[in-house]
């Protein structure tokens, strides 16, 4: 079972969290731009390493709150909790999100999230 | 018998067993060779589970294509297709999904014929139970849409369920009440490893190179066009690759460039200690999240849903066993002093709509074969058959078709959540 830290709350059982998959996912906002394979990129191709991942979890029988984590798909070692809207700091976190190929897409690119990142 | 390619193979009867009985059994050949890779091949399949054995075979029973590699990273039958628990149906919702699953029913009844390999296809019926008012309305308007497309299925009361399973807890009291089921007669179970050993068997025979213990490390493609792949035993070049690894989709695709809509999730099951024979068919329940069938060797064999996580870690959270457990004793209460024997996971590929994907790519001479998620096994004829004939003339069939990638650019989903959920 995973021990997750929830920014809130501190530590507790994977049982009170479920897992909202990939993190940073920005919807793009020049809707009417995107080619059918872009809108299809944002909706349903999702990054699924083997290695670190950067997720989003909701404390669903706790806090409620969303937050993020960078974990290794393949140990499910965690090495950071972060909160919404801000980026990793850990080293494996920071690279992760830069190599993504998400930051690459066109609908990531015509986000809304590329300049309201808090860094 | 069917098996006459090059390598031919001495026939599995009674007479030869007899025959080598008298040798004390030392002469029988062995099942497939253990090939030194050539450099060249007119198909590589990547992924010697059952759909890419399979896949092979077809390849060369059906098409004609002899030069054949089929690609294993650890040894035959050790993935997904020696980890799950075995259960053959094909009464899924909408008419994609049941073409391809009677399909692949119907190709199971001649496996063990065709193959001339026991794979102890017991049709014992397939029995899903509905603890609900709302679920047992659901459940039947299925029923009438299974029955519709030709696939037996048939809506059992709780006294018949009671009738059918004697083992099984009617009680109105419990948390979970049995409401009602559906039963298809004909699903079942087969022994997943002789599936393996069977389709293997027989791709030898024709030829198939199957290569064990070989990890593709890379996939070579100028601009849009497959040219091999590097591996741990050296380059091979072809023209044509499929890629049937499961989980380990993603981790393929990566390194071409290519982003499927799949989460590798892992899948956990357990045997309990060998008992008596107490369940002489396949029970599975959608809502309490779990199925369970006795082996032949009398074992009963549990799985339940997928982790919530991705991982590739071929082990699960220990809170989805036991929800599991728990499901199952209160279903059937005779189980609850039985000892776990062994407890495993896989890792699965799902899909966005729970169904999979059968499909070129953008890179010519590319096939993905993948998505199948927590219900692959069943399909493992029915796959190999349709994917076998995608790469031997580039183009889908009426089944294979609707499963193309690009289902998720035009919308048009296969949404069997309600078939596939959970359990498979």
């Amino acid at each position: 079972m995973l021990h997750i830290k929830c920014p809130y709350c501190g530590l507790r059982n994977e049982t009170e969290f479920s897992c909202g998959g990939e993190a940073h996912i920005a919807r793009p906002i020049s809707n009417n731009n995107l080619s059918n394979k872009e809108w299809s990129e944002y909706l349903f191709s999702r990054h699924n390493p083997k290695g670190i991942f950067l997720e989003r979890w909701v404390h669903t029988s706790g806090c409620r709150k969303w937050f993020n984590i960078v974990r290794n798909t393949v140990t499910n070692e965690i090495y950071e909790v972060y909160k919404m809207g801000t980026i990793p700091k850990s080293q494996e976190g920071r690279i992760t999100y830069k190599n993504s190929w998400r930051r690459l897409t066109k609908a990531e690119q015509s986000s809304i999230g590329k300049n309201n990142v808090k860094k | 018998m069917k098996i006459t390619g090059k390598n031919k193979k001495q026939k599995y009867s009674l007479f030869s067993i007899i025959k080598n009985s008298i040798n004390n059994h030392e002469n029988w050949n062995k099942a497939w060779r253990t090939p030194t890779p050539k450099k060249n091949y007119d198909v590589i399949i990547v992924g010697g589970g059952g759909h890419g054995l399979a896949s092979a075979y077809y390849l060369a029973s059906i098409h004609g294509i002899k030069n054949i590699a089929v690609i294993e990273k650890g040894w035959i039958g050790g993935g997904n297709t020696g980890r799950n628990t075995t259960i053959i149906r094909s009464n899924y919702l909408w008419d994609e999904s049941a073409a391809i699953y009677e399909h692949s029913l119907k190709l199971w009844e001649k496996l063990t014929q065709e193959l001339n390999f026991n794979i102890m296809f017991s049709q014992r019926g397939v029995l899903t139970i509905a603890h609900s008012e709302h679920e047992l309305k659901e459940m039947s308007r299925r029923v009438h849409a299974i029955r519709l497309n030709g696939i037996d299925s048939d809506i059992l009361s709780p006294q018949e369920i009671k009738k059918f399973v004697p083992t099984i807890n009617v009680n109105q009291g419990i948390r979970y009440p049995i409401m009602g089921g559906f039963l298809q007669k004909r699903g079942g179970t087969a022994r997943h490893d002789a599936v393996a050993w069977g389709y293997a068997r027989a791709a030898d025979s024709y030829g198939v190179d199957i290569i064990q213990n070989c990890e593709v490390k890379n996939i070579l493609c100028n601009k849009d066009k497959v040219l091999g792949i590097d591996t741990t035993q050296g380059q091979m070049y072809t023209s044509k690759l499929g890629i049937v690894v499961a989980g380990h989709s993603s981790v393929l695709a990566d390194k071409v460039g290519i982003r499927l809509p799949v989460q590798s999730r892992p899948l956990q099951a357990l045997v309990s200690e060998p008992i008596k024979p107490i369940l002489d068919t396949v029970i599975m329940s959608n809502a309490v999240h779990m199925y369970i069938s006795q082996s032949d060797k009398g074992e009963m064999v549990l799985g339940a849903g997928v982790d919530k996580y991705n991982s590739y870690a071929q082990k699960g959270s220990f809170p989805v066993t036991q929800h599991m457990i728990a499901s199952a004793i209160e279903l059937f209460p005779i189980l609850s002093k039985l000892r776990m024997l062994r407890h495993w996971g896989g890792i699965v590929d799902t899909c966005p709509d729970a169904s999979p994907i059968i499909s070129k790519t953008d890179i010519q001479g590319l096939y993905f074969n993948c998505g199948w998620g927590t219900g692959g096994f069943k399909a493992t004829p029915g796959s190999g058959h349709v994917f076998a004939e995608l790469i031997a003339k580039d183009r889908p069939n009426n089944i294979s078709k609707p499963f193309s990638l690009d289902r998720f650019e035009n919308g048009l989903l296969i949404d069997e959540h309600g078939a596939a959920g959970v359990a498979h």
